[in-house]
């Protein structure tokens, strides 16, 4: 092995070499095209001011969509789902938190079960199970309101939130609560000083899962807010639903803007432990 | 303070990890509690902390029975085995968490702080107080742990396995550490290791647990040289169980009715055409192997079916020979 290693390589091996290097030129190119392809078709007819069969390319580009966004509807849209997103990722905290502890710690009877009732709406289509949300919702007079929105985002938000944040709270050893009140601490200020700061990291990871979520989510919102709550996936619904495909790509490439960066910084904020854990349980 | 336990018990499920044990700790010294592992130490010092619920049986500590007293009120600090140091926190922070939470003044928080970093000798550390757990070396953290519990003044100091994370070298240095801060502080100390040697050679008093009950308890040297069982015996470090029985000329002849116990540093090689001195067991075999540990030398002599081992200080040539062993240095139990 370490003999034939220190050989220059023989003539046999490089016609491999050059086949393995053409494969991998390949692979890149079909995920580049996988990537940018659309990437690139959203930025094409985001700026096409006028683009008709069969040309190849738009016969005149502007930027007249683009000077959209900060007029109107599209701007009004983007700045309600922000809200929306806020207020979902706050109210799914407060709920998460206490559950995924008590969950992480086994002092809630029922934890496992707990966890499984939160992942249940993920088992099933969203469209019949939000569909008969928003028939609730049309009887309990949510429909069209914010508190109604909000409601159907925490469906699936709380799902991220509830399952990162008991990986996370799984991962600080008893232990060191232990030694916090063993020196006198109350069960209350071990969880405020030590727990939650130590899984801080975790809860802003999980809160920014929980605000792209919200920000992105379209069925429900749909269902439920149109016509009266509308986000940004739903302003882009209707605009490609009236052939409006430039407002529609630009409103894609808008609503990518937030959910990429907030994406690099979970990337930094969650360890690699805590997504292991969704394999477990 | 001394501490006392009254017919301790706590089973899990099936498990008992603690039988009945009754055991009192004395003041101001340092009991090591030994046993191999699920011997139920750890719950001991846990329902100590007040972590465990006892399902019978009673805690005092002092003249006060903390039975159903919460963890919090105990005056018993505990130092894990993990350490368990907040990683959040600088040295300073860690230590002085408890004592603000005892709303002691911003002045005296820093000098105790200084004072407990003295006393585990980390105050030559320059910056030590500034820096996070993660940048100390383990034997570092250790003493940290340990600042931290002493800090608050405690009454009775809980110790789970100190030294178990720490390599062989550092070990033996904050054992003596250990040894000479519970000496000078004058703390009643509570020390649980599955190590007998470190048992031995740090602790006032020894108590030695087999399944979940108290096999013995006393003065390391009485324990060592006294073993009531053959478990004891075994587990502080008698190297040779035989199943046999001695006749009344002190001869070794192979049994299933007893056992003999007795240590390899306790055994004289001699010759098998000497008769063997008075007041002295003595068994015929054949040494089989030799090995030098540096301090002397370990035969192994094969006796019948088994094979013991006799420490010597000279070499021996391998053949027939005469294992003599003093009557007092042999452990003789009835198989039950």
């Amino acid at each position: 092995m370490n003999a034939t290693g220190l050989r220059a390589p023989n003539l046999r091996d490089r016609p491999r070499g050059l086949l393995a290097l053409a494969l991998r030129a390949a692979l890149v190119a079909v995920l580049l095209g996988a990537i940018v392809g659309p990437l690139a078709g959203l930025v094409l007819w985001s700026v096409a001011e006028r683009w008709h069969w069969p040309a190849l390319l738009p016969q005149q580009v502007g930027l007249k969509y683009w000077a959209r966004i900060t007029q109107g509807d599209l701007l009004a849209a983007l700045t309600r789902g922000v809200a929306i997103a806020s207020v979902t990722t706050v109210a799914a905290l407060v709920t998460a938190i206490p559950v995924s502890y008590g969950a992480a710690r086994a002092r809630l009877p029922l934890g496992p079960v707990l966890l499984m009732l939160f992942l249940l709406p993920q088992a099933f289509p969203q469209l019949p199970v939000f569909a008969s949300a928003a028939v609730l919702f049309y009887r309990w007079n949510l429909a069209g309101t914010y508190a109604g929105v909000v409601l159907i985002h925490l469906v699936g938000g709380l799902v991220y939130a509830v399952w990162t944040m008991t990986a996370v709270f799984r991962a600080i050893g008893e232990d060191i609560e232990e030694a916090a009140i063993n020196l006198g601490a109350s069960v209350t200020r071990t969880f405020f000083r030590i727990s939650l700061p130590l899984a801080l990291p975790g809860v802003v990871a999980s809160s920014i899962l929980v605000f792209i979520y919200s920000l992105d989510e379209f069925t429900g919102t749909l269902l439920v807010g149109a016509p009266y709550v509308t986000t940004l996936p739903v302003y882009m619904y209707t605009a490609s639903l009236g052939y409006e495909l430039q407002i529609a790509s630009v409103t894609a490439l808008v609503l990518m803007v937030p959910g990429v960066l907030l994406l690099v910084l979970m990337e930094r904020f969650l360890r690699a432990e805590y997504l292991a854990f969704f394999g477990r349980l | 303070m001394h501490v006392r336990v009254e017919d301790l018990t706590k089973r899990y499920g099936q498990v008992t990890a603690l039988d009945g044990v009754s055991q009192t700790f004395p003041s101001g010294a340092l009991t090591a509690v030994v046993g191999p592992s699920g011997c139920g130490k750890t719950t001991l010092l846990r329902c100590l902390a007040g972590f465990v619920a006892p399902d019978r049986g009673r805690l005092w500590m002092g003249d006060r029975d903390v039975t159903h007293t919460q963890p919090q009120s105990r005056d018993a600090a505990m130092v894990f085995q993990s350490y368990a140091l907040w990683p959040h926190m600088t040295v300073f922070e860690n230590l002085a968490f408890a004592l603000r939470l005892r709303k002691v003044s911003r002045g005296d928080v820093g000098r105790r702080v200084r004072e407990a970093l003295d006393l585990v000798e980390l105050d030559r550390v320059p910056g030590i107080e500034d820096r996070r757990p993660r940048q100390l070396s383990g034997g570092q953290q250790q003493r940290v742990a340990l600042a931290r519990a002493i800090v608050v003044r405690p009454q009775v100091l809980l110790l789970d396995e100190p030294l178990s994370n720490l390599d062989a070298k550092i070990r033996h240095r904050v054992r003596v550490e250990i040894r000479a801060l519970q000496r000078r502080t004058g703390i009643t100390a509570i020390y649980v290791t599955h190590d007998q040697e470190e048992a031995m050679s740090i602790a006032d008093m020894v108590v030695v647990m087999e399944g979940g009950r108290v096999a013995q308890a006393g003065r390391p040297e009485e324990v060592y040289a006294r073993p009531k069982s053959p478990f004891v015996a075994e587990f502080l470090g008698s190297t040779n169980v035989l199943a046999a029985v001695m006749d009344p000329d002190g001869r070794i002849l192979p049994s299933a009715a007893g056992s003999l116990i007795f240590r390899a540093e306790d055994i004289q090689l001699a010759s098998p055409r000497e008769p063997a001195p008075a007041g002295s067991a003595w068994v015929d075999g054949e040494i089989v192997d030799v090995l030098f540990l540096g301090a002397g030398y370990r035969a192994y002599v094969r006796v019948g079916e088994e094979v013991i081992m006799a420490d010597n200080r000279t070499p021996m040539p391998r053949g027939a020979v005469r294992a003599v062993i003093r009557l007092e240095k042999v452990f003789a139990f009835g198989r039950d």
